[in-house]
């Protein structure tokens, strides 16, 4: 169970991105977090791992306290959040084997990821895994020869490969064609339920969102205003999400504090 | 879902084993055989040491006594690498019209590839010893060897340039019926203005570099008095003088990338 | 400038620059002009000389003709020491300069001590010359091919140094953070999100090095540090041209070898 209260982020000195901001997220929900570009929405999930320092508040993943963590600690907590990325991350010039392993080299000592001498038990399951999400025959490949939706699965892979308690997405689908975003929203959906995995997908697209997602929550600029199932978010709470100006939001925050 | 294996390896960067040990051992091979026969004599090192401590100690701390000398040394050495570049750069343009394959004719053609290619092959302190020998000690064996230095590299490059310009300019011109000057003047010099003055100013730059080495075979500038102190033994004063030298191409780099960067 | 007058009047009259534009074009020629009329009467320079200086050059030429042969095999023994002095060197100061570039790239170092202080070993080595690094080493290890490797070496990380430290400068960030949310340690980081993406520029540097330090070499003998220069020294102090003009032309075919090998290697690797 992920639970965040009260959190704040502020870059320097101006406005906070994220207002006091709260949310639970537990089971195998898929949770989409929806908002227009500046929401804070891509903010939040890089302060769940602290890519992101938060300014305050609380961030608690089955009972460890992640903003309490010092560089070490955070480190070998960070394994247990897996991350999926918007422009995946990958590592061009490596192997699709070796970019997996990626997920596993906090377990790994550095005499075997230099070598790329993996252990069997993870070089099996990065076989079941890549073999799940159609890769498998692209192990030996190099990364930067595979099309948008096959580097975004060894993207989903290297963070299954971290055997997970959460997983995050940030804007997995954003950098690719429509049919194959269905594809990996629909791959998502399903890791989700078959792992027991609760998964936050940061994403712009609202249909998409509503199709795949077990909840839907509302952002703007760095407060949640909408949280429920999908089939609850009307129209008129959509143009509420996506309708308003930065400046009278700030104006109102400030007339509040 | 099938059973999945559990052993994996990198492909490795060269596919043929036979080739790739091979490959590995000769090399291999070659570094141990060379290493082993380095005369090294541990003796000579030891008492090299403490010859060095004797030249550091010598050294420090640097004399600025005779700052005389080193001005004017620098000031020869300034000398010579602005006449060298305006020389290099005079002779460099005609030169790399010889070697641009676009515009000149084959025999021309290899003429110009040929003389770039023995100006960039010597080290200038190697056609300084030349210079040298044939018209004495002193700044103008100097400046030559420079202007060799400078055709090398100038035009090379500029050749590559005019290669590669715009040639629906020069076939404009053609249809105008221009002359082979005038075509030269309207349709590839302003293509490859830009780029001669920013070789000619780190041209400058890294021939004032040079001046101090080739000084120390005897063609004047700054060079010139590094040697002489090292082979008097003032020490201080060589490192008083090396500092000077690190310190002004330090400067002289960070103008010309500024001019550079202005320029372009 | 040209909109505000009246368009009558610029009709019949064109100029490529505007009059500023023109100034400083003919101010920088101006200036250009009086630098080298100070540089040239200034100059100590024998004029005499000067103009005496075709023929001696033609003469000295023709002393040369034709080249001698006779003593060959040592000058390709020579040549082959020079090789050897080249690439042992390019090799300690491609492993030396690996972590001098990582501690001067930004984004890599430890902190700003380190980056000062990589930064201070990269100017210092590259702001001083193969040979009076050479005349050092050659004061310290005594005359031979050790003081040449170790003078070349000491050249070169500074510019290994610099333009790796500039590849690591440009890397793509994404998979860095991709690595640090798996938990990854730093050393871990930079296997394989660092080392991947700098493995090109890294063989395009080491072989433009050598190609270079092939070059460098060939001058280290006249300093006493080995190799073909000491060959060179020898002749020309005993005036036999046709010999110096011998061990010259070995010195082209080894640059042309040097150059043939290095743009070979650059095709197969990268």
């Amino acid at each position: 169970m992920l639970k965040i209260s009260n959190l704040t982020k502020r870059y320097g000195s101006g406005d906070p991105v994220l207002k006091e901001l709260n949310l639970t997220v537990e089971g195998d929900q898929l949770t989409s977090v929806i908002g227009s570009s500046g929401a804070g929405k891509s903010t939040l999930l890089r302060c769940i791992n602290r890519l992101v320092e938060p300014t305050s508040g609380s961030i608690e993943l089955n009972g460890t306290e992640f903003t309490a963590l010092n560089r070490r600690e955070l480190r070998v907590a960070r394994r247990r959040i897996g991350m999926v990325f918007q422009s995946f991350n990958l590592i061009d010039r490596l192997t699709v084997m070796e970019n997996v392993q990626v997920g596993r080299l906090g377990y790994i000592s550095t005499w075997a990821a230099l070598t790329r001498r993996y252990p069997r038990e993870d070089i099996r399951h990065a076989y079941e895994l890549m073999e799940r999400v159609g890769i498998a025959h692209y192990a030996n490949r190099r990364a930067d020869e595979l099309s948008g939706g096959e580097r975004q699965r060894v993207g989903v892979v290297r963070a299954l490969m971290q055997r997970p308690e959460i997983l995050l997405a940030d804007e997995p689908t954003a950098s690719l064609d429509p049919k194959t975003s269905e594809q990996i929203m629909t791959l998502l959906r399903d890791l989700a339920s078959e792992l027991k995995l609760p998964v936050i997908i940061n994403i712009h697209n609202v249909t998409e969102a509503k199709e795949f997602s077990d909840r839907i929550v509302g952002m703007r600029y760095g407060r949640i205003i909408f949280d429920g199932q999908p089939d609850k978010l009307t129209n008129a709470e959509m143009d509420e999400i996506y309708a308003g100006v930065p400046a009278m939001d700030r104006a109102e925050v400030g007339a509040v504090a | 879902m099938s059973m999945a294996k559990d052993s994996w390896r990198k492909p490795p960067f060269i596919a043929n084993p036979l080739i790739r040990y091979g490959l590995y051992g000769a090399i291999l091979i070659y570094v141990g055989l060379t290493l082993a026969t380095l005369p090294i004599d541990w003796e000579r090192v030891s008492d090299g040491m403490r010859r060095a401590q004797r030249i550091f100690s010598g050294a420090f701390p640097p004399s600025f006594e005779r700052s005389g000398l080193l001005i004017d040394g620098f000031l020869e050495s300034l000398k010579i690498a602005i006449l060298a570049t305006v020389g290099g750069i005079l002779l460099s343009v005609p030169l790399a019209f010889m070697a641009a394959r676009n515009i000149a004719i084959k025999p021309v053609y290899l003429l110009g590839r040929g003389i770039i290619i023995v100006a960039r092959s010597f080290h200038p302190v190697i056609v300084a010893i030349i210079f040298v020998k044939a018209v004495g000690f002193g700044p103008f064996a100097g400046a030559l060897t420079l202007v060799v230095y400078s055709i090398g590299f100038v035009a090379k490059l500029l050749a590559e340039r005019i290669e590669e310009i715009d040639f629906g300019q020069v076939e404009a011109m053609r249809s105008v019926g221009a002359g082979f000057i005038a075509t030269l003047a309207y349709a590839v010099v302003p293509q490859i203005m830009p780029r001669l003055v920013g070789l000619g100013i780190y041209q400058l730059d890294s021939n004032l570099r040079a001046s101090a080495v080739v000084g120390i075979v005897g063609a004047g500038g700054i060079g010139a008095t590094l040697a002489n102190a090292f082979g008097r033994y003032d020490y201080d004063f060589a490192l008083a003088i090396t500092m000077v030298i690190v310190g002004v191409i330090l400067v002289s780099e960070a103008i010309s990338g500024f001019i550079r960067k202005r320029i372009a | 400038m040209m909109n505000t007058q009246p368009l009558q009047q610029t009709l019949d009259h064109w100029s490529r620059f505007t009059l500023r534009q023109r100034l400083m074009r003919y101010g920088g020629l101006a200036l250009t002009l009086l630098v080298v009329a100070w540089a040239l009467s200034s100059i100590d320079v024998i004029w005499e000389w000067v103009w005496d200086a075709p023929a001696q050059m033609g003469d000295l030429f023709g002393r040369m003709m034709p080249p001698d042969p006779s003593n060959l095999p040592s000058i390709l023994e020579a040549i082959w020491q020079t090789v050897n002095i080249a690439t042992l060197a390019t090799l300690f100061a491609v492993l030396v300069s690996l972590p001098v570039a990582y501690i001067s790239a930004q984004n890599t170092t430890p902190n700003r001590v380190t980056l000062w202080i990589g930064r201070f070993i990269l100017v210092s080595s590259r702001s001083v010359n193969t040979i009076i690094w050479a005349l050092l080493f050659v004061a310290i290890f005594g005359p031979g091919i050790v003081a040449g490797i170790v003078a070349i070496m000491f050249r070169s990380i500074g510019f290994l140094g610099k333009l790796l430290g500039e590849a690591i400068e440009e890397i793509e960030q994404k998979p860095v953070e991709a690595l640090e949310a798996c938990g990854a340690s730093r050393f871990k980081i930079v296997l394989y999100a660092i080392v991947p993406q700098v493995m090109p520029a890294f063989f395009a540097v080491s072989i433009l090095r050598w190609d270079i330090n092939l070059r460098e070499s060939t001058v280290l003998g006249l300093v006493g540090a080995g190799g073909i220069g000491m060959i060179l020294q020898g002749a020309i102090d005993t005036f036999n041209w046709p010999e110096v003009a011998m061990v010259l032309l070995t010195i082209l075919a080894l640059v042309v070898f040097g150059e043939v090998v290095s743009s070979y290697l650059r095709k197969k690797i990268l």
